[in-house]
């Protein structure tokens, strides 16, 4: 019974997944369409193809609240957040990888374990904390955690071991470079690749984050991106063009992004989870 | 000579140890920022987060301490085992045909020549990467309402019924929580698990094949038993997601998880009680609870799996 076989033929492989694939798209497809629709077509008729009603949809959706400001905050936070984790990710994982210490293991076993902490479910102290720094309105509590993100440590770790020699570290040492001379001189430029992979996956991991910035941003001027689409719904009520032009505006960066480091995403992912 | 060859080989050996013994001290220096700010922004608020559940705090006045009363009441809050079914449910509903999906997918890249893998694969893990509330929100435009895109097409097809209230009934508005999840997620499962297979030793399965094995058999014996590691890492992470489900059921619905709370998950309670009552040691309370939960499951899951085969290690 359980080897029942996959003898699909070609043909209903391939149909299956052309169909996932549609299912994946069309969806994106849908929203760009109707971005360019008035709500009135939209309600009346399935679009196939695009409206001319994309300066009316762009007013409406302005006039209501201002997408780029969130657009712009969320970099604010995203650009900052995203270098401290490739710069101190890769300095950490240096320490780790080629420093001989005294509970060196024990250490790395809480970065480790860091890991697997849900931290949504500190986020009421996380929120006290905040409060009591005087950092409520503030990206602060966004940027500064980018020093500590234990995936980046733990990828960047194993790239090092891998790929720096000890006499690659050595040399420049008698030669009398200071370790932190050697660090950003010798150690970063050669894990560069490593750094930019985590740093995709850093930036997307923060440019999507939604909880933490709906409590801890009070004021409106300050909401990010994913905080201002979750509350588009409510504001916008039936225009419809406006809010699929906002989704689409929101969805455009990750997909630059996608569309010209998909290989470098998908490769990142595999060396990632090949560890 | 034997005398003194081991002395002069220990000499400049002594001497090497103690200057990287020096240098190794800046280790310490190398590693410091990552626990200083883990101190206050990761370890903090997860002892914060403990302190507050035996305590009552409205955000305003002073937080004081009510021993384990917290608990005591989370013991008989209907609504909290509630929404602890709703997200196991909802997390079942998308990781059993997210691993169903991606196993076939595997199989299907692994024994059929398919031309475009590399095309497929980056759409299938497109949707993943998309801003969980923008994703929330596009389907609901999808769904909701009579003249939404999917009635209209449903009420093209002449499907009886169209068109549908998605967001009337209780069970369909779960079940697309699910789906919208496994949208979001088959993709990078697939990924992830065709990255186990590509450590399977190519010659094991042509030993396999000229035994006689047919494809599937090849699959069910000698793939999967080597990618259980990846499917357990990928089993245990998706729960662990899946359990603090927060973005996806707050934007597809009307943010309070109706119809009848169908898809209030506990973040989202946990949310809604801190933020919204200000509840903030109750919510804290919620917190912990499902922490230990999480925690307790995982560690199960990955004891079980360990003692079975004694071999793997996340």
């Amino acid at each position: 019974m359980k080897h029942h076989s996959f003898r699909l033929s070609a043909l209903s492989i391939r149909l299956m997944l052309i169909f996932l694939a549609l299912l994946c798209a069309v969806p994106f497809l849908v929203v760009f369409i109707n971005s360019s629709h008035s709500s009135l077509d939209i309600i009346q008729k399935f679009n196939l193809l695009p409206g001319d009603s994309i300066a009316d949809n762009y007013k409406t959706m302005q006039s209501l609240v201002d997408i780029w400001r969130g657009f712009f905050n969320s970099i604010v936070i995203s650009v900052p957040y995203t270098l401290l984790t490739g710069y101190f990710g890769a300095m950490i994982a240096y320490g780790f990888a080629k420093f001989n210490f005294r509970s060196k293991n024990a250490l790395y076993a809480i970065v480790l374990a860091s890991m697997m902490i849900p931290s949504q479910l500190s986020i009421i102290g996380f929120y006290r904390l905040c409060l009591n720094l005087h950092m409520t309105n503030s990206y602060l509590p966004f940027i500064i955690p980018g020093i500590a993100n234990a995936t980046t440590v733990f990828f960047l770790r194993g790239i090092i071991e891998q790929s720096i020699s000890d006499s690659m570290i050595e040399a420049p040492r008698i030669e009398g470079c200071s370790e932190f001379g050697i660090f950003n001189r010798i150690v970063l430029p050669c894990i560069m690749p490593g750094v930019a992979t985590m740093c995709i996956f850093n930036f997307v991991a923060s440019w999507n984050a939604y909880m933490g910035p709906l409590i801890i941003l009070q004021r409106k001027e300050l909401y990010t991106m994913p905080v201002m689409i979750s509350m588009i719904k409510g504001l916008y009520v039936t225009n419809y063009g406006a809010m699929y032009l906002a989704i689409a505006i929101s969805v455009i960066p990750i997909m630059i992004v996608f569309a010209f480091f998909s290989r470098y995403i998908i490769d990142g992912l595999t060396t990632g989870s090949e560890k | 000579m034997d005398m003194i060859q081991p002395d002069a080989r220990q000499l400049p050996r002594k001497k090497a140890r103690r200057s990287t013994l020096a240098k190794d001290r800046y280790g310490y220096l190398f590693i410091a920022p990552f626990f200083v700010v883990f101190l206050i922004f990761g370890l903090y608020p997860i002892i914060s987060t403990f302190q507050l559940s035996l305590q009552k705090w409205d955000g305003l006045m002073p937080a004081f301490s009510i021993g384990l009363k917290n608990y005591v009441r989370i013991l008989s809050d209907q609504v909290f085992y509630l929404s602890l079914w709703n997200t196991v449910r909802i997390w079942l509903g998308n990781a059993i045909p997210q691993f169903g999906v991606a196993l076939l997918l595997v199989a299907v890249f692994t024994f059929s020549r398919v031309r475009g893998k590399n095309f497929y694969r980056a759409v299938f893990y497109l949707p993943n990467l998309i801003t969980a509330t923008s994703v929330g929100l596009l389907f609901n435009l999808l769904l909701d309402g009579d003249s939404s895109p999917i009635n209209q097409l449903l009420t093209a097809l002449n499907v009886s019924g169209a068109p549908i209230s998605f967001f009337q009934s209780k069970a369909l508005t779960s079940g697309l929580v699910s789906f919208v999840q496994w949208w979001m997620w088959f993709g990078y499962t697939t990924v992830i698990i065709l990255a186990g297979t590509t450590t399977v030793d190519k010659s094991m399965y042509e030993a396999a094949m000229v035994d006689g094995a047919s494809k599937s058999q090849t699959f069910w014996r000698i793939t999967l038993p080597l990618i259980k590691p990846t499917l357990v890492y990928l089993a245990i992470t998706s729960f662990i997601g899946g359990m603090q489900l927060f973005d996806v059921p707050l934007t597809l619905t009307n943010n309070l998880g109706d119809p009848g709370k169908a898809v209030l998950t506990v973040s989202m309670y946990l949310y809604n009680q801190g933020f919204k009552n200000f509840n903030y040691g109750y919510s804290a309370t919620i917190s912990c609870v499902l922490f230990l939960l999480i925690a307790g499951m995982s560690g199960f899951a990955y004891k079980a799996m360990r003692s079975k085969d004694g071999m793997y290690k996340l």
